[in-house]
């Protein structure tokens, strides 16, 4: 059923108790044309291009959980494509495109809300970084303003802007385009679109081993059974490492922790996102009045979806030198997601030496915005086994060819991109 | 919080180290083939359990130390300098 306001007072004369589930859960088949692997926002978003665009319905998304309860449903939101790099520039700024109407494209309400991604800068050099940065940007066609500290302070009013901080704001760039997305909407708006184009999503069906037969896929043995595939791709995030070697693949990818928070619900304190440059922070408010924090990964290798305290401790310095009143705030929930961290801070969306099998992961702590553009290409690649061009080069084989893509320049140690 | 028991300063907490990555690759010699150079600067087994890696005890004797930890639970169970001599960590 297409949701309307029609549609909403229709079930209001039933009470809302007729609502049909927004999308199926039936038995898995025995074969799929396609099976992708990891029911986030990256999985369901690639089998509904695959439907939508390429004509492939016979397609299966399995999820070891439910759908949405990994990475989809644990990081801070942020939508952005402020990059300096072209492959990295070009292929975020398709995804923000795709942002911009999806709500509509889904006939589900992704919440998403243009108000404004500002980068602070405390130093001339950083901000000669950034202007530069701005300046690519724009050659790219993406929108970036550079504010200097008037115009900051009139944008965020609750900053601080004066010049006894430890590290005084000298200006910020801001892309007006960017913001913030209802995380679960995204995951639940591609599943519900989805199913309604014959996509079957599995949950609580974990893939437990990949067969092989003479450098093909076969299928996957499940928690639910065998499942035979005539392609399989992955979107596992933080399990990337582990599912990749099922099919006999090795990964430049190393998986460390990254931890979030969030305050409790306050009146309106802060109307865009905002980072801090003196130090890794950036935090936004929720609809529900919570400030959203995030920061540093805690450096070491980690599966364990839980972090420590002086990483935490970190972020909070930080987000009091930004905006002080936040020293007297609860804080209200706080966990760790597992980001496959890539050695050039870059994604990997590629064809592997296994014919049939594909691979999109190494998201490290960029994956949520990627999520419509992240699909789009690898429905692409997996329909028509080569590259869309926005992901030609984010193949596996440019590490060994001497052609990362390394946007902070910090070389091959993942913990640092 | 890791206590990680360092093998000349004992038992410090983990913020006294920085970590130093996976100890299972090693250098290739100087003339080797580029494909060991690429699987050495690059390619990470990433194992979900047990992990042998390198830290350095930078606020404290700056010992660089070779850690056998748990990637899911976090327990350490050997620690010896990088060189050589295995010590019973923490269990």
């Amino acid at each position: 059923m297409k949701y309307s306001f029609l549609s909403l007072a229709l079930n209001g004369l039933s009470h809302h108790r007729k609502w049909k589930p927004a999308w199926n859960s039936p038995a898995p088949k025995k074969q799929y044309d396609v099976v992708i692997v990891g029911g986030g926002g990256h999985g369901l978003a690639t089998a509904y291009y695959l439907a939508r665009f390429h004509g492939i319905k016979n397609v299966a998304v399995v999820e070891k959980g439910w759908i949405g309860g990994g990475n989809t449903g644990r990081n801070t939101t942020l939508i952005r494509s402020n990059y300096l790099l072209r492959a990295n520039a070009l292929f975020y700024e398709w995804s923000l495109k795709l942002w911009e109407g999806l709500s509509k494209e889904l006939n589900y309400n992704v919440m998403f809300s243009q108000r404004g991604v500002l980068n602070l800068a405390h130093s001339d050099a950083q901000r000669d970084a950034y202007v530069r940065r701005g300046n690519a940007m724009r050659v790219n066609g993406i929108d970036a303003q550079w504010l200097d500290l008037d115009q900051v302070r009139k944008m965020v009013p609750l900053l601080e802007c004066g010049d006894r901080a430890r590290y005084p704001v000298v200006g910020g760039l801001l892309q007006k385009r960017g913001g913030v997305a209802r995380h679960d909407a995204v995951a639940w708006g591609y599943a519900r679109a989805a199913s309604a184009l014959g996509v079957d999503i599995l949950q609580n069906c974990e893939c437990l081993a990949i067969r092989r037969e003479g450098g093909r896929v076969t299928g996957l043995d499940t928690s639910s059974g065998f499942i035979g595939a005539g392609k399989v791709g992955i979107a596992v995030a933080g399990h990337t490492s582990q599912v990749a070697a099922m099919a006999g693949i090795r990964l430049p990818i190393e998986s460390h922790v990254l931890q979030a928070c969030v305050s409790e619900p306050v009146k309106p304190v802060i109307d865009t996102v905002v980072t801090y440059g003196a130090g890794h922070f950036y935090m936004s408010q929720s609809d529900k009045g919570e400030l959203v924090m995030g920061g540093d990964l805690d450096f070491y290798n980690s599966y364990s979806q839980r972090g420590n305290l002086p990483i935490l401790e970190h972020a909070i310095a930080c987000a009091i030198q930004m905006f002080p009143f936040i020293s007297r705030l609860r804080m209200m929930r706080h966990w760790g997601g597992i980001m496959d961290m890539t050695m050039d801070g870059s994604p990997i969306i590629s064809k592997t030496p296994v014919r049939n099998f594909y691979i999109n992961g190494g998201w490290c702590y960029g994956g949520f915005k990627a999520t419509p553009a992240s699909g789009w290409v690898f429905a692409h690649t997996i329909a028509k086994d080569e590259p869309h061009e926005l992901n030609r080069d984010f193949n596996l084989d440019r590490f060994e060819r001497g052609y990362t893509i390394d946007e902070k320049g910090s070389g091959p140690v993942p913990s640092a991109q | 919080m890791l206590l990680i028991t360092c093998p000349f300063c004992g038992p410090r907490n983990h913020t006294e180290f920085r970590y130093g990555s996976d100890a299972s690759v090693s250098r290739p010699a100087d003339g080797a083939p580029e494909s060991e150079w690429f699987d050495y600067v690059y390619m990470r087994d990433n194992p979900k359990g047990e992990h042998e890696e390198y830290w350095q005890h930078a606020l404290g004797c700056r010992g660089w130390i070779k850690v056998c930890r748990d990637t899911v639970t976090h327990d350490i169970t050997e620690v010896s300098f990088a060189s050589g001599h295995i010590v019973q960590g923490r269990q």
